[in-house]
């Protein structure tokens, strides 16, 4: 790609992004009356948006070939008992990453 | 209390909450200008990706797309692919947005995965204006990700501290919202349908392509959990 089409191409990237961020906005106006269902799944489709995007950062693990998802596995556990210990959510971040950085570059 | 002092409580109040994304995003960002640079891409296509697309992985999938053959249509298709999750964001956004008033385009402009997951759940305290907090947090994520990949950019292949594994950052932000939500109940049956339909998927088409099949069956549980529910309150 010389320059230009470099530049149309992130224009075309952009516009697709735009339009993945805005179309619900434009498809359900505010001040519309928008249908009950909608109404209700824009309820609970938060709660399963953050399930799918756990799996999402974890998608490259794999379990069949070592270490087996073991950094993964240990560092999400270190997260969750952060978390019911203390509840505080930066400690259970930054413990939960520091213990993975460990793991990843000494342990396994 | 002038414009700029609320401006001001807004910002001290939303800094502590976009910590985690400063470190992941100082990481994945840098790692991103380095990338671009390995890809023979220079500081201007890197701040442009960074600051007009501000979308992460999209970003990362497209670094390489520049060294090949001028292709905008697939390139137009792989954005929708790789970014139809944003649909989902707008539509759990459309009401926590109402009230945002000339904000409200510039919010939905900076939605990306770690902002939405933020402006989601964090609550400004007592006497901090909602939409003042939400533009703070969502323009000092968009500044961490735009400076850190020119960073990343300017440091080139100079880096060598050791951070390995510094990005599971991102995916302990995520957890700890899903846990603050599985603590909060009142959501526990589509969150577990979201990891549920999630790792069916994974598991079934792999890594690569899962993202589409997996929201399309997330959608349609909802929708049927949702139809039932309906129908059952309907009877009694």
């Amino acid at each position: 790609m010389n320059g230009m089409e470099k530049a149309m191409t992130v224009a075309v990237i952009a516009a697709a992004t735009v339009l993945t961020r805005f179309l619900p906005f434009w498809i359900f106006p505010q001040g519309r009356r928008r249908p009950a269902w909608l109404t209700r799944l824009s309820e609970s489709l938060p709660y399963a948006v953050i399930g799918l995007l756990v799996v999402y950062c974890l998608r490259g693990v794999d379990l069949t070939a070592p270490p087996y998802g073991l950094p993964e596995g240990i560092a999400v556990a270190v997260v969750a008992l952060l978390h019911a210990w203390r509840h505080n959510t930066l400690l259970s971040i930054g413990g939960g990453t520091l213990a993975y950085m460990l793991l990843v570059q000494t342990v396994f | 209390m002038t414009r700029r002092d609320e401006w001001m409580r807004a910002a001290r109040a939303a800094f502590p909450h976009t910590l985690p994304v400063l470190t992941g995003f100082a990481f994945l960002g840098i790692a991103y200008g380095i990338l671009m640079r390995a890809q023979g891409q220079g500081l201007a296509l890197t701040a442009c990706m960074s600051a007009i697309v501000f979308a992460g992985s999209m970003q990362y999938l497209a670094a390489p797309l520049f060294a090949l053959g001028f292709a905008p249509l697939s390139a137009f298709l792989l954005t929708l692919m790789v970014n139809a999750r944003h649909l989902f964001y707008g539509i759990s956004m459309l009401d926590r947005l109402r009230g945002t008033g000339k904000w409200k385009n510039l919010l939905i402009f900076l939605m990306c995965d770690e902002t939405f997951s933020l402006l989601l759940n964090a609550q400004p305290p007592r006497g901090v204006d909602r939409t003042r907090f939400m533009v703070c947090i969502a323009v000092m994520d968009y500044l961490y990700w735009v400076l850190a990949s020119v960073a990343g950019s300017l440091l080139g292949a100079v880096l060598t501290l050791n951070v390995e594994g510094i990005d599971f950052v991102l995916t302990a932000l995520f957890l700890v919202i899903f846990l603050n939500q599985w603590h909060g109940c009142a959501g526990r049956w589509p969150a577990a349908a979201g990891v549920l339909c999630s790792l069916l998927c994974l598991a079934a088409v792999g890594a690569e392509q899962f993202m589409l099949p997996a929201m399309a069956a997330i959608l349609a549980t909802l929708l049927i959990w949702q139809a039932l529910r309906t129908r059952r309150e309907a009877a009694q």
